[in-house]
């Protein structure tokens, strides 16, 4: 089956079963190694991607389910100039260990921003609750966002 | 507090950027053109024979190119455990056998030119089994009727107790003064067993492994290891291929916390392309991580202890039963560990046994987890020093502050257990305990809050309670680390060293202890680590060994540098080199003011005059392995209605030296905490009557997400370590030690129950209250 979709604001079609998983398309596919699987069943957010301006997780989604969608990953969030924001605030918090979960992160922040740009703590925790990360305590995370949303101001 | 240039900043960790942008290059996103996949069958039985296994159907799938089983490949008995040699761990393992030890243990492998179809193929395969009975009950594992789980030819290669034949994988029996006396003289004897469960690391990056043949015909692995020189041993142990043909690469790490110490999948892979001369690769999935790879061991431990009415304690026991599972991997170290880095504590005991056992079940593998059996211990220790402490009728803060050991003092455990044989003795050279222990209680409320039952809402109670902990920083004279250091043309330098980053920021913290001595910016050092081709040797990242181990080798190395620089400037300045120092990049003459830049240095020496490349190798092994100490305090909230347990708020207060980058120790410390919470609360392996793990999944698995956790603090104290480099000591595992009896202790201030039983449900909070209500 032909998918056809727009992918990092690029207009791309994939011809593959519509039953595979939108994670195994964009990774083995298009290549985007920053769409991480580490559970593969929607609970960790590794595979955070934003389809048509919501956060998805991208194990879940079979890939007729894109057609004539719009899907951002990582690799096109990091050509904004909010990505670079978030990224400083990451790095200034410390929020990054091992990284594997910070794409998946970064993407449900995305998600947040847009929709809320100056959250409270909670909105926060509640944003970022589909996913987990096992090496810090979320705190640091948390303090990026904060950080993320003050100097970033105006731009989401 | 001492001065520094980039020891004790926040310097932002080196791959901070590249991870954050999804680009840096995990395991799984390397791309292998024309690779083979691999995908594994495993036992639907915790204990079995294969009596007969038929893949033909299997091979015949198109796609499939070959399917391993024990009789197509090597039999070498191994340990998977990623150690130094000899290692101190038994030969049990083959990298498929013919008898299955549990449910997760591996059957076959199916080796195909897709995932997809290996998958399927898989399903192909004719397994006959005979079922044997199963042990899953470590307390019967040494019955005389119990089965023999571990192969009949297992041994060990170092001198150590061990009887396969009775699923004994490792005895400890060590003791010290007059343990009689002790426990006569005492006017009370608290005693008490204690019970600590599975956990799994739950690292977000699962295991896996690819491999390819380089251009010379050299097998390259790489790996999500945390042991990149042992896996090259190994393997080539295992499968017969000379070391020299072989080179493992560690990629970025997506955590591993102990889990990723086993050489678990390189034999997979490395047997398949060797064989197939073809690239091959595995990625777990999380359900295989759970049930196939490792986990922490569960304990027993039984502690009496004997208490004059004046609070001495007279004499301890401490008597521990390990389950580490159908394979012996660890069990031996980390029985030791229970003791060696728990008892020394209490160092003013005059009389103590230490008598510890590690069994074989058919349960999941156990491995090395952060903590690494000091944590089961001070889940024990803590608890019982707490209720003694209520016995006295005094507070425990001042009760532990009279009992922990000293700066300036030893412990008889100390030398009498070590890493698989005797220990080195030392003495505790820096130690702030005290402090700890003061500025926990100053953030977490202690004197307004400790027993005081404070009831939010009906029926909510909260209460607070708290542990103290030591951990070490490497294994003295074991860990060897090395670090080779050269200089280029811009002044900027290339550091190589074996230690492995696997998420901590290790690269990080050895460029800031490399950038200080050399009195330049941290960003001046490029960091590669952990390729066996190019970096020197280091024991891997395990036992808190990195920052002290590693940094002390790269502490030297740049040290050696130095003095290259030096002797090239003195030249150049025509001064001598005693009138030199360095600052920000140049070595400036103290008399005259003269300076040269170190890229003036490093071009005179690589073109101009006296031609030489300035670069250094040095190793270290540490005499000795300072602990780091951590006050750790929690308050929480009951709910009597349910047994929900709430942590309301968590402090650690850790003396680990001087820290090399606070945000990094913060940032191990607090995630330390929060996998020590969830172990206490809500992680747990269900096994159902055939000993499958039954919530092998993230949704029932359950590990803290944001909204669940408690505000956190981290309290740095004051502290510096002589032998450290520039003054540091460990830090990642000890955060992970006082969370579940800090939680116990805070529950029993909050609704009067104790706790022996590891986690903490609703379901056994519940019973715990009805049972002392009544």
């Amino acid at each position: 089956m032909k998918i056809t979709f727009k992918l990092n604001g690029e207009q791309v079609s994939v011809e593959t079963l519509p039953t595979m998983r939108l994670l195994d398309v964009l990774r083995e596919e298009f290549g985007l190694i920053g769409v991480k699987e580490a559970c593969g069943e929607g609970e960790c957010g590794a595979c955070a991607v934003i389809m048509d301006g919501r956060l998805v997780h991208s194990c879940l989604v079979p890939v007729a389910a894109v057609n004539g969608s719009e899907i951002l990953t990582i690799e096109g969030y990091r050509e904004t100039e909010r990505h670079k924001v978030l990224m400083e605030a990451f790095a200034e918090a410390g929020a990054v260990q091992c990284g594997f979960c910070t794409p998946g992160f970064v993407m449900a922040i995305e998600a947040l921003l847009r929709r809320n740009p100056h959250p409270n703590e909670d909105e926060i925790k509640e944003a970022i609750s589909g996913n987990i990360c096992r090496c810090t305590g979320y705190d640091m995370i948390i303090d990026a966002v904060k950080i993320a949303a003050k100097k970033g101001e105006g731009l989401w | 507090m001492k001065k520094f240039k980039n020891v004790g900043k926040p310097v932002k960790k080196f791959d901070g950027v590249s991870l954050a942008v999804g680009a840096a290059k995990f395991t799984d996103d390397f791309e292998l053109k024309d690779a083979l996949h691999l995908s594994i069958l495993y036992s639907p039985y915790a204990h079995a024979e294969i009596e007969d296994i038929d893949v033909s159907e299997a091979l015949a799938v198109d796609g499939v190119v070959d399917v391993l089983t024990y009789q197509n490949v090597p039999q070498k008995l191994f340990t998977t455990a990623g150690q130094g040699y000899p290692e101190p761990s038994p030969y049990d393992s083959r990298i498929l056998d013919r008898k299955v030890r549990f449910v997760g243990d591996r059957v076959a492998v199916v080796v195909a030119e897709s995932k997809r179809i290996a998958e399927e193929a898989k399903k192909k395969i004719k397994v006959k089994y005979r079922v044997l009975e199963p042990i899953f009950d470590p307390e019967r594992a040494m019955d005389d009727d119990a089965p023999m789980i571990p192969d009949p030819e297992a041994h060990m290669i170092i001198p150590a107790k061990y009887d396969p034949k009775r699923n004994l994988a490792a005895e400890l029996d060590i003791s010290y003064g007059d343990l009689e006396a002790g426990f006569e003289e005492a006017d009370f004897i608290e005693e008490h067993t204690y019970w600590t469960h599975y956990g799994a690391h739950a690292m977000l990056e699962p295991h896996a492994a690819a491999a390819y043949i380089d251009e010379m015909g050299r097998l390259v692995v790489i790996s999500t290891t945390q042991v990149p020189f042992h896996a090259r041993r190994i393997l080539s142990m295992v499968l017969d291929i000379p070391l020299r043909k072989i080179r493992v690469i560690k990629p970025h790490l997506g955590g591993g916390f102990g889990g990723k110490q086993e050489i678990i999948l390189e034999p997979l892979v490395a047997l398949v392309t060797w064989r197939h001369q073809r690239p091959s690769k595995i990625v777990l999935s999380r359900e295989e991580v759970f049930v196939s790879t490792r986990v922490r061991r569960s304990a027993r431990l039984r502690l009496k202890t004997g208490v004059k009415k004046d609070g001495t304690i007279t004499a301890l026991e401490m008597d521990v039963l390990l389950n580490g599972g159908a394979y012996g991997t660890h069990g031996l170290t980390v029985l030791s560990n229970v003791g060696s880095k728990s008892l020394p504590m209490l160092n003013k005991v005059p009389a103590m046994r230490f008598f510890a056992r590690s069994v074989y079940t058919n349960l999941p593998v156990a491995g090395a987890y952060r903590g690494y059996g000091a944590t089961q211990a001070y889940f024990a220790i803590n608890q019982q020093i707490d209720m003694i402490a209520r016995k006295l009728g005094i507070d425990v803060l001042d009760y532990w502050k009279r009992i922990h050991i000293r700066e300036g003092e030893t412990s008889k455990i100390f030398e009498l257990i070590g890493e698989g044989r005797e220990g080195t003795p030392q003495l505790i050279t820096s130690e702030h305990l005290d402090e700890a222990i003061d500025l926990g209680a100053k953030e977490i409320g202690w004197y307004d809050k400790r027993g005081k039952r404070i009831e939010v809402e009906k029926d909510r109670v909260r209460g607070v309670g708290m542990a103290v902990a030591m951990q070490g920083s490497g294994i003295p004279l074991i860990d060897m680390a090395a670090a080779r250091m050269k200089m280029n043309d811009d002044g900027s330098f290339n550091l190589y060293v074996g230690a492995t980053d696997i998420g901590t920021g290790s690269d990080t913290i050895l460029a800031q202890i490399a950038a200080e001595v050399l009195q330049i910016p941290a960003e001046m050092i490029i960091v590669h680590s952990s390729d066996t081709d190019f970096t020197p040797f280091d024991t891997g990242a395990y036992a808190s060994s990195t920052t002290y181990v590693s940094g002390g080798a790269v502490k030297k190395t740049a040290e050696k540098v130095k003095e290259q620089i030096l002797k090239v400037a003195s030249e150049m300045l025509n001064a001598p080199m005693d009138s030199l120092f360095l600052e920000d990049g140049r070595v400036i003459q103290r008399d005259t003011g003269k300076s040269v830049t170190f890229s003036e240095i490093a071009l005179r020496s690589l073109y101009m005059e006296n031609q030489f490349q300035i670069e250094a190798t040095e190793s270290y092994v540490g005499e000795i392995s300072p602990p780091p100490f951590i006050a750790q305090f929690a308050e929480v909230e009951v709910d009597r209605k349910t047994g929900f347990v709430r942590v309301i708020k968590f402090v650690s207060a850790v003396d680990c030296g001087q820290p090399i980058n606070p945000r990094l120790v913060e940032g191990q410390v607090e995630g330390a905490v929060m996998n020590g919470i969830t172990w206490a609360l809500t992680e747990r392996y269900i096994f159902n009557q055939q000993g499958r793990m039954v919530n092998n999944n993230f949704g029932e698995y359950k590990i803290f997400t944001p909204p669940d956790m408690p505000e956190i603090v981290t309290i740095i104290v004051d502290s510096y370590e002589e032998t450290g480099p520039f003054g540091a000591k460990s830090v990642a595992e000890v955060g992970i030690n006082g969370p579940a009896p800090a939680i116990a202790n805070a529950i029993y201030d909050a609704v009067g129950v104790r706790l022996f039983d590891l986690p903490f449900t609703p379901e056994k909070v519940y019973k715990a209250l009805k049972t002392t209500d009544n």
